[in-house]
């Protein structure tokens, strides 16, 4: 019943998706002007719908309802209740269905709140949004419909990948999905004002917080993805450059040009028909990265839910969007006039600057993810790694990150660099650059073993970090606003993260051990020993688990417990690492298989200052959030201060 | 627009617009060829044996290698953690030395893709590849020796 009852909403929603297209359509014509008053609440009725059939699919999880064919592939009654719940998007039928579900209730949420855009160009917005989501509609419902029956009902569900049983799928794909599907909203944006030819500061004005709201949520989505990645596959490695991490890049790259150029359009009215492209690119980024994964044309270590038939799909659906978003921008750009005119040193130029070097790194993943693909299509098979991304990524990302410490403490529009702007401007970064370069120097001379990429990555997170609060020297702290508080954590934080990076690469400890129970070993500044072994259980799976005590450098041991977990539905291992987690570093240990002479294999990393990745990413994000906020506050400002204007009128009988 | 504007070195907006398109086209031009030189030296190629055993690829450049893990070849060295075996495609032979934690599924006669670099005859591997679940057989196997891999891994069922 329920199933059925899901379907059927979900085929409403859909016809409402269709209508409000239409509606949104015949709208922008003079002679539908009474449709326009119908697109709003079709929105609001359709995100309504879709969340009522994702709540559906959802109580068929968590019931464990083995009449539905994708609860039997993927779910199983003995697993925890959390796991039962994340488990719905744990799956290729699920997790389009959650992209729908975002995909709706963003367009309804920009129905209800957005009301600074002028109404036709809301429309227009409205009914693109509607356009995308008929095409996700209709793969849901005639290529992956998530609600099909069995004939017979299954005795028991098939279960979950074990890997996928881990609290970070609660939280890592919805997270990411809501990032990737609300740039659509910036999508639909940028379609809308290409057909109002509307493209101007109040435009930049109204896009801007949907940009920031969806490139926070996927910088949250690819740190904790990559945290995730980090303790689970227990690799040691947090990024290894595979083909759904740069699925989830891509976008990030777009999205974080955008949202320096919205602000350029919306501050200084420049770079208007490179803004309205960048929103195109940073959406289409994100379907052209779920093709990749889900088609299945590229092997990933983090891949689920992967089908080929289907990938063929959205490669149509990508051609249709991004093809007509393309072929709408050529028609309509000359209509976009030119913008207001910056010199060669200004905060303008400097965004520019990091714009265009974003998309070199975005097109040097991009051409390192397909190139395999490529090759392929001669008959020869390759595979690329690292070694092509650090060094060519980090000839964009470093300059980049020099202007970066400069460009937020230029003037809008012209700057010089004489005189009083000097003593603000000149000497203090200055310093800055003197800092990295004895950071630097001072690798080089002391660590000769550490390789060019980690010694500048070090010496320029070091510069960076107290460059980026330069912005706030000769401001009342009290009285800036919140925007410039989260500029300055979001570049902080990249500097954070790059040390931490960094800091992995350059002083990483390794030691790999074939240990009998009471055996230490030293890892860098730790000494560890192998206390025991001990078997245990959970839920859905049985473990062998080790007793590491690990000393740092003599203090009191702590006592770790690695495992090496069996799951029984469906059969399947994983090796759960253990972490110590210091202001300093971070220990990673894992667990391996016991050798024929009775030793157990483990593996130890001592990683200094790993932690900061996280926590620089998590700090991009609270930068993304605190602009947000001043923004958000604003506006409430400004209604309030117009309901009182209303009001005192209305008083006043005028 | 005040008198300063009109005397300074800012440029009229039309060739503002054209040199910023030109500096983004030859930015992400740069970005292009810079990638495509890259790949030529750095994307590791994927061997199976017999190419190996044909064509040897240079010393130490990164290299992919395929294959099954032959029966009877996975030896474990006294240190406990560095393995040798031998991966076969049923024509030639190539030795493989790891060192570390295999994968859960690395067992005599499955599949496995090893990444690492010649080091003489023997291939050192860095990373070892195999399944990861049931449904996961690493993309370059599918095609290679699917009728023998399909058998081995009958086998060790």
């Amino acid at each position: 019943m329920i199933a059925e009852l899901g379907l059927a909403v979900l085929w409403m929603a859909a016809a409402l998706a269709a209508l409000q297209l239409v509606a949104g359509a015949l709208a922008l014509r003079p002679e539908g002007g009474q449709l326009g008053g119908l697109v709003r609440p079709v929105a609001v009725m359709q995100g309504v719908l879709v969340l009522i059939a994702f709540a559906a699919l959802v109580w068929l999880f968590v019931t464990t309802d083995l009449s539905v064919k994708l609860v039997v592939e993927n779910s199983h009654s003995a697993k925890p209740l959390i796991f039962k719940i994340a488990g719905t998007w744990g799956n290729h039928e699920g997790s389009m269905l959650l992209w729908v579900t975002i995909m709706a209730v963003a367009g309804a949420f920009v129905a209800v709140i957005e009301r600074r855009l002028d109404e036709r160009t809301l429309i227009a917005t409205l009914g693109g949004q509607a356009f995308i989501s008929l095409g996700f509609y209709a793969f849901l419902l005639f290529a992956s419909n998530p609600f099909a029956r069995l004939a017979q009902p299954a005795e028991e569900g098939q279960g979950l990948n074990p890997l996928l049983q881990d609290i970070g799928l609660a939280f890592h794909p919805p997270t990411l999905y809501v990032g990737y599907v609300g740039l659509s909203i910036a999508f639909s944006f940028a379609i809308g004002a290409l057909i109002t030819r509307n493209v101007g500061p109040a435009f930049a004005r109204a896009m801007r917080p949907w940009v920031l709201g969806a490139w926070i949520f996927l910088t949250l989505g690819i740190t904790a993805g990559s945290y995730w990645a980090y303790y689970t596959l227990g690799w040691g490695g947090w990024w290894f450059w595979d083909p759904v991490e740069n699925a989830s890049l891509m976008p990030w790259l777009a999205a974080t040009a955008l949202l320096h150029s919205v602000s350029v359009l919306q501050s200084r009215d420049a770079l208007r028909a490179w803004t309205v492209m960048l929103g195109v690119l940073a959406f289409s980024m994100s379907m052209v990265g779920t093709f990749l994964v889900r088609s299945g044309i590229l092997t990933s270590v983090h891949a689920f839910a992967v089908d080929p038939q289907r990938g063929a799909f959205i490669l149509a659906l990508l051609a249709i969007d991004i093809g007509g978003a393309l072929a709408l921008f050529t028609l309509r750009v000359s209509t976009v006039t030119e913008g207001a005119r910056f010199s060669l040193l200004s905060r303008e130029a400097s965004l520019v600057f990091n714009n265009v070097m974003l998309c070199g790194i975005l097109g040097i993943v991009l051409i390192g993810t397909l190139y395999p693909l490529m090759t392929e299509a001669y008959g020869v098979k390759v595979s690329v790694g690292p070694p092509y991304f650090n060094p060519v990524s980090a000839i964009f990302a470093f300059p980049m990150l020099v202007v970066m410490a400069i460009g937020p403490l230029l003037r809008w529009r012209r700057d010089r660099l004489t005189g009083d702007r000097a003593a603000r401007v000149t000497w203090p970064l200055a310093v800055c650059a003197a800092l990295a370069l004895a950071v630097f120097v001072g690798v080089e001379t002391l660590a000769h073993h550490i390789t060019l990429l980690p010694a500048l990555g070090l010496a320029l997170a070091s510069g960076l970090f107290p460059a980026s609060f330069l912005p706030l020297v000769g401001r009342n702290l009290r009285r800036t606003p919140l925007p410039v508080w989260g500029m300055v954590v979001a570049h902080a934080g990249i500097a954070v993260s790059l040390f931490g990076m960094a800091s992995e690469s350059a002083f990483s400890v390794e030691r790999l051990a074939a240990l009998t129970i009471g055996e230490s070993r030293d890892v860098g500044p730790w000494q560890v020993r192998l206390d025991g072994m001990m078997p245990v259980a959970g839920p859905n799976w049985t473990a062998l688990q080790a007793s590491v005590s690990t000393r740092y450098a003599g203090a009191a041991p702590t006592v770790l417990h690695p495992m090496a977990e069996t799951f029984t539905n469906p059969p399947g291992t994983r090796n759960e690492s253990a972490l110590q987690t210091r202001w300093n570093g971070q220990l990673y240990v894992v667990l391996g298989e016991q050798a024929q002479d009775g030793r157990w294999q483990m593996r130890f990393w001592w990683k200094p200052f790993v932690p900061l990745i996280w926590a620089g990413g998590a700090m991009v994000g609270l930068g993304g959030l605190l602009a947000l906020l001043g923004r958000v506050m604003s506006d409430l400002r400004r209604l309030i201060a117009k309901d009182k204007i209303a009001y005192r009128r209305t008083r006043q009988g005028r | 627009m005040n008198s300063e504007t009109v005397r300074s070195p800012m440029i009229k907006p039309k060739h503002q617009r054209l040199v910023l398109v030109m500096l983004a086209l030859a930015a992400l031009v740069g970005a292009g060829l810079l990638a495509a030189w890259a790949l030529s030296r750095q994307a590791s190629y994927f061997y199976i044996p017999s190419e190996i055993a044909a064509h040897a690829p240079e010393q130490g450049r990164a290299i992919r290698l395929g294959g099954m893990v032959q029966k009877g070849s996975i030896k474990t060295m006294p240190d406990g953690i560095t393995i040798h075996f031998t991966v076969t495609d049923g024509k030639a032979q190539v030795p493989v030395r790891f060192s570390g934690i295999t994968p859960d599924l690395f067992v005599e006669g499955s599949g496995v893709v090893a990444e690492g670099r010649m080091e003489g005859a023997t291939f050192v591997a860095d990373n070892l590849l195999a399944k990861h679940d049931e449904k996961y057989v690493p993309r370059e196997m599918k095609d290679m020796v699917s009728a023998r891999s399909k058998q081995g891994m009958a086998q060790t069922k």
